[in-house]
Protein backbone atom coordinates (compact mmCIF):
# COMPACT_ATOMS: atom_id res chain seq x y z
CA UNK A 1 0.00 0.00 0.00
CA UNK A 2 2.66 2.43 1.08
CA UNK A 3 4.84 1.38 -1.80
CA UNK A 4 2.05 1.95 -4.30
CA UNK A 5 1.46 5.43 -2.93
CA UNK A 6 5.12 6.44 -3.26
CA UNK A 7 5.15 5.16 -6.81
CA UNK A 8 2.06 7.25 -7.66
CA UNK A 9 3.47 10.37 -6.05
CA UNK A 10 6.73 9.69 -7.83
CA UNK A 11 5.15 9.42 -11.22
CA UNK A 12 3.14 12.58 -10.43
CA UNK A 13 6.39 14.41 -9.68
CA UNK A 14 7.96 13.07 -12.87
CA UNK A 15 5.06 14.26 -15.01
CA UNK A 16 5.07 17.65 -13.29
CA UNK A 17 8.72 18.20 -14.21
CA UNK A 18 8.25 16.91 -17.75
CA UNK A 19 5.08 18.90 -18.35
CA UNK A 20 6.62 22.13 -17.10
CA UNK A 21 9.53 21.63 -19.43
CA UNK A 22 7.10 20.89 -22.27
CA UNK A 23 5.43 24.24 -21.58
CA UNK A 24 8.79 26.01 -21.54
CA UNK A 25 9.82 24.37 -24.82
CA UNK A 26 6.60 25.16 -26.64
CA UNK A 27 5.70 28.52 -25.11
CA UNK A 28 7.78 30.77 -27.43
CA UNK A 29 6.56 28.91 -30.51
CA UNK A 30 2.96 29.22 -29.36
CA UNK A 31 3.28 32.94 -28.58
CA UNK A 32 4.78 33.71 -31.99
CA UNK A 33 2.28 31.70 -34.04
CA UNK A 34 -0.80 32.75 -32.05
CA UNK A 35 0.05 36.43 -32.26
CA UNK A 36 0.90 36.30 -35.94
CA UNK A 37 -2.84 35.86 -36.62
CA UNK A 38 -3.89 38.86 -34.55
CA UNK A 39 -4.41 42.54 -35.20
CA UNK A 40 -1.78 44.91 -33.87
CA UNK A 41 -3.86 46.13 -30.95
CA UNK A 42 -4.60 42.62 -29.73
CA UNK A 43 -0.94 41.65 -30.00
CA UNK A 44 -0.09 44.25 -27.41
CA UNK A 45 -3.17 44.15 -25.25
CA UNK A 46 -3.56 40.39 -24.79
CA UNK A 47 -0.33 38.78 -25.97
CA UNK A 48 -1.10 35.42 -24.38
CA UNK A 49 -4.58 34.97 -25.80
CA UNK A 50 -5.09 32.88 -28.91
CA UNK A 51 -6.72 34.80 -31.78
CA UNK A 52 -10.52 35.04 -31.65
CA UNK A 53 -13.12 36.40 -34.04
CA UNK A 54 -12.47 39.93 -32.82
CA UNK A 55 -8.72 39.98 -32.96
CA UNK A 56 -8.13 37.72 -35.98
CA UNK A 57 -6.17 39.38 -38.75
CA UNK A 58 -3.94 38.32 -41.61
CA UNK A 59 -2.39 41.74 -42.14
CA UNK A 60 1.07 40.48 -41.17
CA UNK A 61 1.01 37.71 -43.75
CA UNK A 62 -0.22 40.14 -46.41
CA UNK A 63 2.73 42.45 -45.73
CA UNK A 64 5.21 39.60 -45.79
CA UNK A 65 3.91 38.14 -49.03
CA UNK A 66 3.88 41.58 -50.66
CA UNK A 67 7.33 42.64 -49.52
CA UNK A 68 9.53 39.59 -49.31
CA UNK A 69 9.98 36.95 -51.94
CA UNK A 70 9.44 34.09 -49.51
CA UNK A 71 8.54 31.54 -52.15
CA UNK A 72 11.85 32.15 -53.87
CA UNK A 73 13.71 31.90 -50.53
CA UNK A 74 11.89 28.69 -49.74
CA UNK A 75 12.75 27.26 -53.15
CA UNK A 76 16.42 28.22 -52.69
CA UNK A 77 16.54 26.53 -49.30
CA UNK A 78 14.90 23.44 -50.76
CA UNK A 79 17.36 23.25 -53.68
CA UNK A 80 20.40 23.75 -51.44
CA UNK A 81 19.28 21.25 -48.81
CA UNK A 82 18.17 18.52 -51.20
CA UNK A 83 21.19 18.84 -53.50
CA UNK A 84 23.65 18.89 -50.58
CA UNK A 85 22.02 15.81 -49.03
CA UNK A 86 22.15 14.04 -52.38
CA UNK A 87 25.89 14.65 -52.79
CA UNK A 88 26.69 13.92 -49.14
CA UNK A 89 24.91 10.56 -49.41
CA UNK A 90 26.24 9.65 -52.86
CA UNK A 91 29.90 10.64 -52.34
CA UNK A 92 29.84 9.64 -48.69
CA UNK A 93 28.50 6.16 -49.30
CA UNK A 94 30.91 5.60 -52.21
CA UNK A 95 33.91 6.53 -50.07
CA UNK A 96 32.56 4.54 -47.14
CA UNK A 97 32.17 1.49 -49.39
CA UNK A 98 35.75 1.79 -50.63
CA UNK A 99 37.07 2.15 -47.07
CA UNK A 100 35.01 -0.75 -45.75
CA UNK A 101 35.36 -3.12 -48.68
CA UNK A 102 38.85 -2.88 -50.12
CA UNK A 103 42.26 -3.22 -48.60
CA UNK A 104 44.56 -0.75 -50.25
CA UNK A 105 47.55 1.37 -49.38
CA UNK A 106 46.48 4.44 -47.48
CA UNK A 107 43.12 3.05 -46.39
CA UNK A 108 43.66 3.82 -42.71
CA UNK A 109 45.23 7.18 -43.49
CA UNK A 110 42.33 8.28 -45.70
CA UNK A 111 39.81 7.21 -43.07
CA UNK A 112 41.61 9.29 -40.48
CA UNK A 113 42.01 12.21 -42.88
CA UNK A 114 38.27 12.29 -43.52
CA UNK A 115 37.51 11.90 -39.81
CA UNK A 116 39.44 15.13 -39.05
CA UNK A 117 36.50 17.12 -40.35
CA UNK A 118 34.13 15.71 -37.73
CA UNK A 119 35.67 17.82 -34.98
CA UNK A 120 37.03 20.79 -36.91
CA UNK A 121 34.35 23.22 -38.03
CA UNK A 122 34.49 24.28 -41.69
CA UNK A 123 33.79 27.88 -40.65
CA UNK A 124 37.45 28.23 -39.67
CA UNK A 125 38.25 28.27 -43.39
CA UNK A 126 35.64 30.88 -44.32
CA UNK A 127 38.10 33.61 -45.34
CA UNK A 128 39.79 31.35 -47.88
CA UNK A 129 36.51 29.75 -48.99
CA UNK A 130 35.14 33.16 -49.92
CA UNK A 131 38.37 33.91 -51.83
CA UNK A 132 38.04 30.60 -53.66
CA UNK A 133 34.42 31.26 -54.57
CA UNK A 134 35.26 34.76 -55.80
CA UNK A 135 38.11 33.37 -57.92
CA UNK A 136 35.88 30.69 -59.48
CA UNK A 137 32.96 33.04 -59.99
CA UNK A 138 30.71 31.03 -57.68
CA UNK A 139 29.86 33.84 -55.27
CA UNK A 140 26.12 34.42 -55.10
CA UNK A 141 25.28 31.05 -56.58
CA UNK A 142 23.53 28.17 -54.87
CA UNK A 143 26.35 25.94 -56.16
CA UNK A 144 28.75 27.57 -53.69
CA UNK A 145 26.45 26.69 -50.78
CA UNK A 146 25.90 23.14 -52.03
CA UNK A 147 29.68 22.58 -52.31
CA UNK A 148 30.33 23.91 -48.80
CA UNK A 149 27.56 21.87 -47.18
CA UNK A 150 28.64 18.75 -49.03
CA UNK A 151 32.20 19.17 -47.75
CA UNK A 152 30.89 19.88 -44.26
CA UNK A 153 28.63 16.83 -44.19
CA UNK A 154 31.00 14.26 -45.72
CA UNK A 155 33.25 13.44 -42.72
CA UNK A 156 30.47 12.29 -40.38
CA UNK A 157 28.62 10.59 -43.26
CA UNK A 158 31.69 8.55 -44.22
CA UNK A 159 32.34 7.69 -40.58
CA UNK A 160 28.79 6.42 -39.90
CA UNK A 161 28.32 4.69 -43.25
CA UNK A 162 31.67 2.86 -43.07
CA UNK A 163 30.56 1.18 -39.85
CA UNK A 164 27.33 0.03 -41.49
CA UNK A 165 29.00 -1.11 -44.72
CA UNK A 166 31.30 -3.36 -42.69
CA UNK A 167 28.25 -5.25 -41.43
CA UNK A 168 26.96 -6.13 -44.91
CA UNK A 169 27.41 -9.86 -45.44
CA UNK A 170 30.51 -10.84 -47.36
CA UNK A 171 28.79 -13.88 -48.88
CA UNK A 172 26.24 -11.68 -50.59
CA UNK A 173 28.92 -9.60 -52.29
CA UNK A 174 30.93 -12.67 -53.28
CA UNK A 175 27.82 -14.30 -54.72
CA UNK A 176 27.34 -11.16 -56.79
CA UNK A 177 30.94 -11.31 -57.98
CA UNK A 178 30.52 -14.96 -59.02
CA UNK A 179 27.42 -13.96 -60.98
CA UNK A 180 29.66 -11.55 -62.86
CA UNK A 181 28.44 -8.30 -61.36
CA UNK A 182 30.90 -5.43 -61.64
CA UNK A 183 32.09 -3.74 -58.44
CA UNK A 184 29.83 -0.77 -59.29
CA UNK A 185 26.80 -3.02 -59.62
CA UNK A 186 27.64 -4.68 -56.32
CA UNK A 187 27.75 -1.28 -54.65
CA UNK A 188 24.66 0.27 -56.24
CA UNK A 189 22.44 -2.82 -56.55
CA UNK A 190 23.43 -5.00 -53.58
CA UNK A 191 24.97 -2.84 -50.85
CA UNK A 192 23.16 0.51 -51.11
CA UNK A 193 19.65 -0.90 -50.59
CA UNK A 194 20.88 -2.66 -47.46
CA UNK A 195 22.28 0.47 -45.79
CA UNK A 196 19.23 2.62 -46.47
CA UNK A 197 18.39 3.04 -42.76
CA UNK A 198 21.89 4.38 -42.09
CA UNK A 199 21.57 6.73 -45.07
CA UNK A 200 18.30 8.06 -43.66
CA UNK A 201 19.99 8.75 -40.33
CA UNK A 202 22.82 10.64 -42.04
CA UNK A 203 20.30 12.61 -44.10
CA UNK A 204 18.26 13.67 -41.09
CA UNK A 205 21.39 14.65 -39.14
CA UNK A 206 22.53 16.92 -41.95
CA UNK A 207 19.19 18.31 -43.02
CA UNK A 208 18.47 20.61 -40.09
CA UNK A 209 21.87 22.34 -39.78
CA UNK A 210 21.94 22.97 -43.54
CA UNK A 211 18.40 24.34 -43.63
CA UNK A 212 19.02 26.59 -40.62
CA UNK A 213 22.52 27.85 -41.45
CA UNK A 214 22.91 31.61 -41.48
CA UNK A 215 26.69 31.98 -41.75
CA UNK A 216 27.44 30.72 -45.27
CA UNK A 217 24.34 32.16 -47.00
CA UNK A 218 25.23 35.51 -45.41
CA UNK A 219 28.82 35.35 -46.62
CA UNK A 220 28.73 33.37 -49.87
CA UNK A 221 25.28 34.03 -51.35
CA UNK A 222 23.60 37.16 -49.92
CA UNK A 223 22.13 38.34 -53.25
CA UNK A 224 18.37 38.69 -53.58
CA UNK A 225 18.13 35.79 -56.07
CA UNK A 226 20.05 33.31 -53.91
CA UNK A 227 18.86 34.10 -50.37
CA UNK A 228 17.83 31.06 -48.36
CA UNK A 229 14.77 31.14 -46.14
CA UNK A 230 16.90 31.57 -43.00
CA UNK A 231 18.83 34.52 -44.41
CA UNK A 232 15.71 35.93 -46.05
CA UNK A 233 13.79 36.00 -42.79
CA UNK A 234 16.79 37.51 -40.97
CA UNK A 235 17.02 40.37 -43.48
CA UNK A 236 13.27 40.84 -43.69
CA UNK A 237 12.84 40.98 -39.93
CA UNK A 238 15.75 43.39 -39.68
CA UNK A 239 13.98 45.75 -42.05
CA UNK A 240 10.55 45.48 -40.47
CA UNK A 241 11.60 45.62 -36.83
CA UNK A 242 8.78 47.99 -35.91
CA UNK A 243 6.07 46.22 -37.89
CA UNK A 244 5.16 43.56 -35.34
CA UNK A 245 2.50 41.92 -37.49
CA UNK A 246 4.97 41.39 -40.31
CA UNK A 247 7.76 40.17 -38.04
CA UNK A 248 5.52 37.64 -36.30
CA UNK A 249 4.11 36.43 -39.61
CA UNK A 250 7.61 36.06 -41.09
CA UNK A 251 8.75 34.09 -38.04
CA UNK A 252 5.72 31.80 -38.27
CA UNK A 253 6.36 31.20 -41.95
CA UNK A 254 9.96 30.27 -41.16
CA UNK A 255 8.87 27.93 -38.36
CA UNK A 256 6.31 26.08 -40.47
CA UNK A 257 8.60 24.23 -42.95
CA UNK A 258 11.04 22.92 -40.30
CA UNK A 259 8.29 21.78 -37.99
CA UNK A 260 6.63 19.99 -40.92
CA UNK A 261 9.92 18.33 -41.86
CA UNK A 262 10.41 17.39 -38.22
CA UNK A 263 6.93 15.90 -37.96
CA UNK A 264 7.79 13.68 -40.91
CA UNK A 265 11.29 12.69 -39.81
CA UNK A 266 11.26 12.94 -36.01
CA UNK A 267 11.17 9.19 -35.45
CA UNK A 268 14.13 8.74 -37.77
CA UNK A 269 16.03 11.55 -36.03
CA UNK A 270 15.43 10.26 -32.54
CA UNK A 271 16.25 6.74 -33.61
CA UNK A 272 19.44 8.04 -35.19
CA UNK A 273 20.63 9.83 -32.06
CA UNK A 274 19.68 7.01 -29.74
CA UNK A 275 20.68 4.35 -32.29
CA UNK A 276 20.38 0.88 -30.89
CA UNK A 277 19.14 1.89 -27.49
CA UNK A 278 15.54 2.70 -28.37
CA UNK A 279 13.87 -0.31 -29.86
CA UNK B 1 50.84 -10.35 -66.29
CA UNK B 2 47.22 -11.16 -66.11
CA UNK B 3 46.99 -10.79 -62.33
CA UNK B 4 48.78 -7.46 -62.74
CA UNK B 5 46.05 -6.32 -65.13
CA UNK B 6 43.47 -7.50 -62.74
CA UNK B 7 45.05 -5.54 -59.92
CA UNK B 8 45.18 -2.25 -61.81
CA UNK B 9 41.63 -2.89 -62.91
CA UNK B 10 40.61 -3.29 -59.30
CA UNK B 11 42.44 -0.18 -58.19
CA UNK B 12 40.44 1.92 -60.60
CA UNK B 13 37.26 1.05 -58.74
CA UNK B 14 38.71 2.21 -55.49
CA UNK B 15 39.76 5.49 -57.04
CA UNK B 16 36.35 6.07 -58.60
CA UNK B 17 34.68 5.42 -55.24
CA UNK B 18 37.09 7.56 -53.21
CA UNK B 19 37.86 10.53 -55.43
CA UNK B 20 34.58 12.52 -55.40
CA UNK B 21 34.42 12.67 -51.60
CA UNK B 22 38.15 13.34 -51.22
CA UNK B 23 38.08 16.03 -53.89
CA UNK B 24 35.17 18.02 -52.45
CA UNK B 25 36.37 17.60 -48.87
CA UNK B 26 39.97 18.55 -49.61
CA UNK B 27 39.22 21.43 -51.97
CA UNK B 28 36.39 23.06 -50.00
CA UNK B 29 37.34 22.25 -46.42
CA UNK B 30 40.95 21.21 -45.79
CA UNK B 31 42.80 23.46 -48.24
CA UNK B 32 40.79 26.58 -47.27
CA UNK B 33 41.52 25.94 -43.58
CA UNK B 34 45.25 25.74 -44.38
CA UNK B 35 45.02 28.73 -46.72
CA UNK B 36 43.31 30.70 -43.95
CA UNK B 37 46.09 29.89 -41.53
CA UNK B 38 48.64 30.85 -44.17
CA UNK B 39 46.85 34.17 -44.75
CA UNK B 40 47.23 34.95 -41.06
CA UNK B 41 50.99 35.21 -41.67
CA UNK B 42 50.62 37.89 -44.32
CA UNK B 43 49.46 41.46 -44.38
CA UNK B 44 48.10 43.67 -47.09
CA UNK B 45 50.38 46.57 -48.01
CA UNK B 46 49.11 48.59 -50.96
CA UNK B 47 47.21 45.61 -52.29
CA UNK B 48 50.11 43.17 -52.26
CA UNK B 49 50.40 40.41 -49.71
CA UNK B 50 53.57 40.75 -47.66
CA UNK B 51 54.86 38.04 -45.34
CA UNK B 52 55.06 39.28 -41.75
CA UNK B 53 55.45 36.09 -39.73
CA UNK B 54 53.55 36.13 -36.46
CA UNK B 55 53.11 39.90 -36.37
CA UNK B 56 49.32 39.65 -36.83
CA UNK B 57 49.09 37.46 -33.76
CA UNK B 58 51.19 39.91 -31.75
CA UNK B 59 48.79 42.65 -32.85
CA UNK B 60 45.78 40.54 -31.94
CA UNK B 61 47.03 39.62 -28.48
CA UNK B 62 48.93 42.78 -27.48
CA UNK B 63 48.02 45.84 -29.56
CA UNK B 64 45.39 47.65 -27.53
CA UNK B 65 43.12 48.36 -30.53
CA UNK B 66 42.78 44.65 -31.09
CA UNK B 67 43.61 42.89 -27.87
CA UNK B 68 40.78 44.48 -25.85
CA UNK B 69 38.28 43.07 -28.34
CA UNK B 70 40.00 39.73 -28.61
CA UNK B 71 40.25 39.04 -24.88
CA UNK B 72 36.74 40.37 -24.40
CA UNK B 73 35.41 37.97 -27.06
CA UNK B 74 37.42 35.07 -25.66
CA UNK B 75 36.23 35.78 -22.11
CA UNK B 76 32.61 36.08 -23.25
CA UNK B 77 32.96 32.87 -25.23
CA UNK B 78 34.30 31.09 -22.16
CA UNK B 79 31.39 32.35 -20.06
CA UNK B 80 29.00 31.23 -22.82
CA UNK B 81 30.54 27.75 -22.59
CA UNK B 82 30.46 27.67 -18.77
CA UNK B 83 26.73 28.51 -18.75
CA UNK B 84 26.09 25.68 -21.19
CA UNK B 85 28.04 23.20 -19.10
CA UNK B 86 26.48 24.34 -15.83
CA UNK B 87 22.86 24.59 -16.98
CA UNK B 88 22.33 22.59 -20.17
CA UNK B 89 24.01 19.37 -19.11
CA UNK B 90 22.54 18.99 -15.57
CA UNK B 91 19.01 19.78 -16.79
CA UNK B 92 19.52 17.48 -19.78
CA UNK B 93 20.63 14.68 -17.46
CA UNK B 94 17.71 15.28 -15.10
CA UNK B 95 15.15 15.16 -17.91
CA UNK B 96 16.79 12.06 -19.39
CA UNK B 97 16.82 10.32 -16.01
CA UNK B 98 13.11 11.00 -15.54
CA UNK B 99 12.30 10.00 -19.11
CA UNK B 100 14.15 6.73 -18.83
CA UNK B 101 12.31 5.57 -15.74
CA UNK B 102 10.47 2.34 -16.54
CA UNK B 103 6.74 2.38 -17.33
CA UNK B 104 6.65 6.14 -17.82
CA UNK B 105 3.66 7.15 -19.89
CA UNK B 106 3.90 9.55 -22.85
CA UNK B 107 7.71 9.21 -22.96
CA UNK B 108 7.68 9.38 -26.77
CA UNK B 109 5.60 12.55 -26.67
CA UNK B 110 7.97 14.32 -24.27
CA UNK B 111 10.97 13.15 -26.26
CA UNK B 112 9.53 14.60 -29.44
CA UNK B 113 8.58 17.93 -27.88
CA UNK B 114 11.91 18.53 -26.16
CA UNK B 115 13.70 18.42 -29.52
CA UNK B 116 11.45 21.01 -31.20
CA UNK B 117 13.52 24.07 -30.11
CA UNK B 118 16.65 22.46 -31.55
CA UNK B 119 15.18 22.24 -35.04
CA UNK B 120 14.31 25.95 -35.20
CA UNK B 121 16.87 28.25 -36.78
CA UNK B 122 18.86 30.69 -34.66
CA UNK B 123 17.06 33.50 -36.46
CA UNK B 124 13.68 32.30 -35.24
CA UNK B 125 14.93 31.56 -31.74
CA UNK B 126 16.82 34.84 -31.44
CA UNK B 127 13.92 37.01 -32.54
CA UNK B 128 11.25 35.04 -30.71
CA UNK B 129 13.05 35.49 -27.38
CA UNK B 130 13.91 39.07 -28.21
CA UNK B 131 10.21 39.77 -28.63
CA UNK B 132 9.22 37.85 -25.51
CA UNK B 133 11.81 39.58 -23.34
CA UNK B 134 11.14 42.97 -24.88
CA UNK B 135 9.78 45.56 -22.41
CA UNK B 136 7.78 46.97 -25.35
CA UNK B 137 5.64 43.88 -25.77
CA UNK B 138 5.58 43.13 -22.10
CA UNK B 139 5.10 39.36 -22.03
CA UNK B 140 8.00 38.75 -19.65
CA UNK B 141 7.10 41.57 -17.19
CA UNK B 142 3.45 40.52 -17.32
CA UNK B 143 4.33 36.93 -16.46
CA UNK B 144 6.62 37.98 -13.62
CA UNK B 145 3.90 40.32 -12.38
CA UNK B 146 1.39 37.48 -12.23
CA UNK B 147 3.62 35.69 -9.73
CA UNK B 148 4.41 38.90 -7.88
CA UNK B 149 7.97 39.24 -9.06
CA UNK B 150 7.66 42.21 -11.38
CA UNK B 151 10.48 44.02 -9.62
CA UNK B 152 12.86 41.38 -10.97
CA UNK B 153 12.21 42.39 -14.56
CA UNK B 154 14.88 44.23 -16.49
CA UNK B 155 15.41 44.62 -20.23
CA UNK B 156 17.87 41.75 -20.02
CA UNK B 157 19.07 41.83 -23.61
CA UNK B 158 19.72 45.55 -23.43
CA UNK B 159 21.82 45.56 -20.26
CA UNK B 160 25.54 45.00 -20.52
CA UNK B 161 25.69 42.90 -17.37
CA UNK B 162 22.85 40.51 -18.31
CA UNK B 163 22.80 40.30 -22.12
CA UNK B 164 25.42 37.57 -22.58
CA UNK B 165 24.04 35.33 -19.84
CA UNK B 166 20.52 35.79 -21.23
CA UNK B 167 21.64 34.76 -24.72
CA UNK B 168 23.57 31.79 -23.33
CA UNK B 169 20.39 30.66 -21.55
CA UNK B 170 18.40 31.08 -24.76
CA UNK B 171 20.97 28.89 -26.50
CA UNK B 172 20.66 26.35 -23.67
CA UNK B 173 16.89 26.42 -24.10
CA UNK B 174 17.35 25.71 -27.78
CA UNK B 175 19.80 22.81 -27.57
CA UNK B 176 18.89 21.01 -24.37
CA UNK B 177 17.13 18.23 -26.29
CA UNK B 178 20.36 16.97 -27.86
CA UNK B 179 22.27 16.13 -24.63
CA UNK B 180 19.01 14.87 -23.18
CA UNK B 181 18.59 12.37 -26.02
CA UNK B 182 22.21 11.21 -25.88
CA UNK B 183 22.06 10.67 -22.12
CA UNK B 184 18.66 9.02 -22.50
CA UNK B 185 20.14 6.56 -25.01
CA UNK B 186 23.06 5.85 -22.68
CA UNK B 187 20.73 5.25 -19.73
CA UNK B 188 18.56 2.86 -21.72
CA UNK B 189 21.60 0.86 -22.81
CA UNK B 190 22.61 0.04 -19.23
CA UNK B 191 22.00 -3.72 -18.89
CA UNK B 192 19.08 -4.72 -16.70
CA UNK B 193 21.30 -7.16 -14.76
CA UNK B 194 23.54 -4.38 -13.50
CA UNK B 195 20.57 -2.54 -12.00
CA UNK B 196 19.10 -5.74 -10.58
CA UNK B 197 22.40 -6.57 -8.94
CA UNK B 198 22.29 -3.14 -7.34
CA UNK B 199 18.74 -3.71 -6.16
CA UNK B 200 19.81 -6.92 -4.44
CA UNK B 201 22.33 -4.85 -2.52
CA UNK B 202 19.59 -2.40 -1.60
CA UNK B 203 20.64 0.34 -4.01
CA UNK B 204 17.48 1.77 -5.58
CA UNK B 205 15.95 5.07 -6.63
CA UNK B 206 18.15 8.13 -6.35
CA UNK B 207 21.14 6.29 -4.96
CA UNK B 208 20.99 3.86 -7.88
CA UNK B 209 21.26 6.89 -10.12
CA UNK B 210 24.29 8.38 -8.34
CA UNK B 211 26.12 5.14 -7.63
CA UNK B 212 25.39 3.01 -10.70
CA UNK B 213 23.95 4.97 -13.60
CA UNK B 214 25.95 8.18 -13.41
CA UNK B 215 29.37 6.48 -13.53
CA UNK B 216 28.16 4.42 -16.48
CA UNK B 217 27.00 7.42 -18.51
CA UNK B 218 30.17 9.45 -17.92
CA UNK B 219 31.48 8.66 -21.45
CA UNK B 220 28.30 10.17 -22.93
CA UNK B 221 28.68 13.23 -20.73
CA UNK B 222 32.25 13.51 -22.04
CA UNK B 223 31.06 13.43 -25.66
CA UNK B 224 28.38 16.01 -24.93
CA UNK B 225 30.95 18.27 -23.29
CA UNK B 226 33.30 18.23 -26.25
CA UNK B 227 30.45 18.73 -28.72
CA UNK B 228 29.27 21.69 -26.63
CA UNK B 229 32.81 23.07 -26.53
CA UNK B 230 33.29 22.92 -30.31
CA UNK B 231 29.80 24.27 -30.95
CA UNK B 232 30.20 27.16 -28.50
CA UNK B 233 33.61 28.31 -29.70
CA UNK B 234 32.31 28.26 -33.25
CA UNK B 235 28.99 29.96 -32.47
CA UNK B 236 27.84 33.05 -34.31
CA UNK B 237 24.27 32.85 -35.57
CA UNK B 238 22.30 33.41 -32.38
CA UNK B 239 24.30 36.47 -31.32
CA UNK B 240 24.17 37.89 -34.84
CA UNK B 241 20.42 37.29 -35.14
CA UNK B 242 19.60 38.80 -31.76
CA UNK B 243 22.19 41.56 -31.35
CA UNK B 244 23.62 42.18 -34.83
CA UNK B 245 27.27 42.16 -35.93
CA UNK B 246 28.24 44.72 -33.29
CA UNK B 247 27.21 42.25 -30.56
CA UNK B 248 25.83 45.00 -28.34
CA UNK B 249 25.26 46.51 -25.92
CA UNK B 250 28.84 47.78 -26.05
CA UNK B 251 30.31 44.46 -27.28
CA UNK B 252 29.10 42.71 -24.13
CA UNK B 253 27.82 39.75 -26.18
CA UNK B 254 30.76 39.63 -28.58
CA UNK B 255 32.16 36.12 -29.05
CA UNK B 256 34.93 34.87 -31.33
CA UNK B 257 32.54 34.13 -34.23
CA UNK B 258 31.03 37.63 -34.29
CA UNK B 259 34.46 39.20 -33.74
CA UNK B 260 35.85 37.30 -36.73
CA UNK B 261 32.87 38.23 -38.90
CA UNK B 262 33.16 41.91 -38.01
CA UNK B 263 36.90 41.95 -38.60
CA UNK B 264 36.67 40.14 -41.91
CA UNK B 265 33.80 42.15 -43.38
CA UNK B 266 34.21 45.42 -41.54
CA UNK B 267 31.37 47.48 -40.13
CA UNK B 268 30.44 51.10 -39.59
CA UNK B 269 33.59 51.69 -37.55
CA UNK B 270 36.31 49.94 -39.55
CA UNK B 271 37.17 48.49 -42.94
CA UNK B 272 37.20 44.75 -43.46
CA UNK B 273 40.59 43.08 -43.06
CA UNK B 274 40.88 39.58 -44.50
CA UNK B 275 44.29 38.93 -42.95
CA UNK B 276 43.20 39.84 -39.43
CA UNK B 277 40.01 37.83 -40.00
CA UNK B 278 42.21 34.87 -40.91
CA UNK B 279 44.31 35.50 -37.81
CA UNK B 280 41.24 35.30 -35.55
CA UNK B 281 40.11 32.16 -37.39
CA UNK B 282 43.51 30.59 -36.75
CA UNK B 283 43.29 31.48 -33.07
CA UNK B 284 39.85 29.80 -32.99
CA UNK B 285 41.33 26.77 -34.72
CA UNK B 286 44.05 26.47 -32.08
CA UNK B 287 41.54 26.88 -29.22
CA UNK B 288 39.25 24.20 -30.66
CA UNK B 289 42.22 21.92 -31.33
CA UNK B 290 43.46 22.28 -27.74
CA UNK B 291 39.98 21.45 -26.45
CA UNK B 292 39.61 18.40 -28.70
CA UNK B 293 43.11 17.10 -27.85
CA UNK B 294 42.48 17.64 -24.14
CA UNK B 295 39.30 15.59 -24.48
CA UNK B 296 40.88 12.82 -26.55
CA UNK B 297 44.02 12.39 -24.48
CA UNK B 298 43.10 13.44 -20.96
CA UNK B 299 39.39 12.69 -20.59
CA UNK B 300 38.31 9.99 -23.02
CA UNK B 301 41.15 7.64 -22.01
CA UNK B 302 40.23 7.74 -18.38
CA UNK B 303 36.55 7.20 -19.15
CA UNK B 304 37.07 4.18 -21.32
CA UNK B 305 37.36 1.76 -18.43
CA UNK B 306 33.69 2.30 -17.58
CA UNK B 307 32.53 0.90 -20.90
CA UNK B 308 31.11 -2.59 -21.08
Amino acid sequence: MNKARTSISRSFAAHTVLLSYTLLALFPVFVIIANSFKARKAIFRHPLQPPNADSFSLIGYETVLKQGDFFLYFQNSMIVTVASLFFILLFGSMAAFALAEYRFKGNAFLGLFLALGIMIPIRIGTVAILKLMVATGLVNTLTALILVYTAQGLPLAVFILTEFMQQVSKDLKDAGRIDGLSEYAIFFRLVLPLVRPAMATVAVFNMIPIWNDLWFPLILAPSEATKTLTLGSQVFIGQFVTNWNAVLAALSMAILPVVTLYAIFSRQLIRGITSGAVK
Amino acid sequence: MKTGDNKTHRRWHIAVFMVPALLVYTAIMILPIFATMQMSLFTDIEQTQVYVGLKNFRTLFLDEHWSDHFWNALGNNTWFFIIHMAVQNPIGILLAAILSSPRLRFAAFYRTVFIIPAILSFVIVGFAWKLILSPLWGIAPWMLDSVGLKSLFAPWLGKEEYALTTLALVSVWQFIGIPMLLIYAALLSIPEEVLEAGECDGITGASAFWKIKLPLILPSIGIISILTFVGNFNAFDLIYAAQGALAGPNYSTDILGTFMYRTFFGNQLQLGDANMGATIASAMFVIILIGVCFYLFAIQRRLRRYEF
